[in-house]
């Protein structure tokens, strides 16, 4: 039924056939073969990624003319997106939200990895899946989820309330920005486990024989030489979470009540009710320059605090 | 185990630890299930009584089996595409010595990166200025992008550890490239084939963003619980819903992450009983 983009990867097999001169070339230069068999999933890829980036850019150059489109490029969007405080506001709730998310994410996935790369030695695999399984099933019913446990007459207040620990619900469990950084960090734990799990899984075990009978106990061992090690690992898993994480705009549409809502809900109404697609790219580009920028001074940081380290 | 040094010696602090993050990672997916027979409308404790019903009001929802429909339809389409383009961009990755191949790596990787809000816009953007109608066709291009990466990432590795010679001495026994491919290569990457196909196939079954930007009428089934998710009063239907949806996922990830596996780490009695 949906077999629309398969058609995109035709072209090449057609190629790969065809006899003469053609062929000839084909055959003896082996990178252009290389290059062929990869240009079906280039192809998508430019359709799905590049096409769509340069457009998204164009508009975000235009203005709203009623229903119509004003195809001036004019800096309108951008101006009010600096001018305009509730922009910057939402833009910087998102980062501090998922920031620390992020950070809570990776502190509390850490040791979780170091168990399983050191201390487990059979059945690794078992324990991955076991780690990454809940990672695989919708997000948004693990939002729900969480909905259903935090909500005002959710399992952990009715919970409470049936115990007589506590006389009223406990309001601030839903709709608040704790909320929506508790479902992150549980929703995103898998994009941090597996990053971690690979960098402390490939350091060389002597190095850290070494460490010891050169003296260092376990802190200095842990500080010198594992922890140093595995920093990609900790990159990697920053990048993952806080990069989707800033923005998302299920959780905090479902959770986030007033004071939870991030840029991926403005954003999302710019291209819904308020239906200013213009403002909407302009704030998408926005978003993508800052998250960039962040990732770039952290990768900056990284480096530096390593360099020192060493 | 015989070889426990100061590195190896096991670590109690840590293994409590574990315990009480996987309970943590499963527990709040578990309460799914648990309300999805609690004879209330209200998901709350104290637990009312077991009840079948809300599975039983299922079956009468008709827009409910239209989005499945064509949740499955998107789901199984893309994952034969994402993993057929998957296993060529593997090969060429892989056979080939490509210049600007870890450039054209992370480029397919990029949607990794991205958040999906992004994606979704700017894809809304450029079908709605081509004049290219919403419809399944386009949540299906949406979740192509997002699958490509994993259907890479799961594939490269199979394709990596591959041995060349075999392929060698299979044309010098005489057979030409296509045969050696399916009669050589392609058994040898089978489980890759298999557990990328079923991981795009979970990947699209449960993607909400794009399919919130690019769907129109036609509901995948993540869109159908979203548009129920407004009204208290349909908690357990959704509940209910959620649990098979969540059976379902798990009984095919770990299915796929098993053959996955398959021939790569086979050892005696793996998987016989838990660690530790």
């Amino acid at each position: 039924m949906i077999d629309a983009p398969l058609t995109g990867t035709r072209p090449a097999v057609v190629q790969e056939r065809r006899p003469g001169r053609l062929a000839g070339l084909f055959h003896r230069s082996e990178s252009l073969r290389g290059y062929t068999m990869l240009s079906p999933t280039m192809l998508v890829m430019a359709v799905g990624i590049l096409a769509p980036f340069i457009i998204l850019l164009a508009m975000s150059f235009w203005t709203r003319q009623g229903f119509e489109f004003d195809t001036t490029p004019t800096f309108a969007n951008y101006a009010r997106a600096m001018s305009e405080p509730i922009f910057g506001a939402f833009l910087a709730r998102s980062f501090w939200v998922s920031g620390i998310a992020t950070v809570a994410t990776v502190l509390l996935c850490y040791p979780m990895a170091y168990y399983v790369a050191f201390h487990v030695h059979r059945n690794k695999m078992l324990w991955i899946v076991l780690m990454t399984l809940p990672f695989w099933t919708s997000y948004l019913l693990r939002v729900f989820a969480w909905k259903v446990i935090l909500g005002y007459e959710g399992v952990i207040n009715s919970a409470l309330l049936s115990m007589g620990l506590i006389d009223a619900p406990l309001e601030f469990l839903l709709y608040s920005q704790t909320a929506v950084i508790i479902t992150l960090a549980h929703a995103w734990a898998a994009f941090a486990i597996l990053p971690l799990y690979v960098s402390l899984e490939k350091i060389d075990r002597s190095l850290l024989e070494a460490a010891t009978d050169l003296g260092d106990g376990p802190a200095w061992r842990f500080l010198r030489v594992t922890l140093p090690l595995s920093m990609p690992g900790v990159i990697a898993a920053v990048f993952l979470i806080f990069i989707p994480t800033t923005g998302d705009f299920i959780t905090p549409a479902l959770l986030g009540g007033p004071d939870g809502a991030m840029i991926g809900n403005l954003i999302q109404l710019q291209f819904g009710a308020v239906n200013n697609w213009p403002m909407g790219a302009a704030l998408s580009i926005v978003l993508m320059l800052w998250i960039a920028t962040v990732a770039l001074v952290f990768l900056l940081v990284t480096r530096k605090a390593q360099e020192r380290l060493a | 185990m015989s070889d426990v040094s100061y590195i190896r010696r096991p670590n109690r602090l840590l293994q409590i630890y574990a315990c009480i993050f996987l309970i943590v990672l499963y527990v709040p997916v578990l309460f799914i299930p648990l309300f999805s027979f609690n004879d209330s409308i209200y998901v709350r404790f104290p637990l009312q009584g077991f009840t079948t019903n809300w599975y039983a009001d299922l079956m009468r929802r008709d827009p409910l089996w239209a989005a499945l429909m064509n949740s499955l339809r998107v789901g199984l389409s893309v994952a034969v595409i994402s993993t057929f383009l998957g296993v060529l961009a593997a090969r060429a990755i892989t056979r080939y010595r490509l210049a600007g191949q870890n450039a054209l790596v992370a480029f397919i990787m990029l949607p990794l990166v991205i958040p999906g809000i992004i994606f979704g816009v700017a894809l809304l953007v450029l079908m709605s200025r081509m004049g290219v109608p919403l419809s399944l066709y386009t949540v299906a291009l949406g979740h192509l992008i997002v699958c490509l990466p994993f259907a890479v990432a799961t594939l490269l590795p199979r394709f990596e550890g591959f041995d060349r010679s075999m392929e060698e001495a299979s044309a010098d026994l005489g057979e030409n490239p296509w045969w050696t491919f399916w009669r050589v290569t392609f058994p040898i990457v089978y489980p890759g084939v298999v557990a990328s196909f079923l991981l795009t196939f979970t990947i699209s079954f449960d993607e909400f963003i794009m399919a919130f930007f690019l769907s129109s009428t036609d509901a995948t089934l993540p869109m159908y619980i979203w548009s129920q998710l407004r009204f208290p009063r349909e908690f357990p239907s959704v509940l209910a819903l959620s649990s098979i949806i969540l059976l379902v996922s798990f009984a095919l990830v770990f299915l796929a992450l098993r053959i996955g596996r398959l021939g790569s780490v086979r050892k005696p009695g793996a998987g016989s009983n838990g660690a530790d």
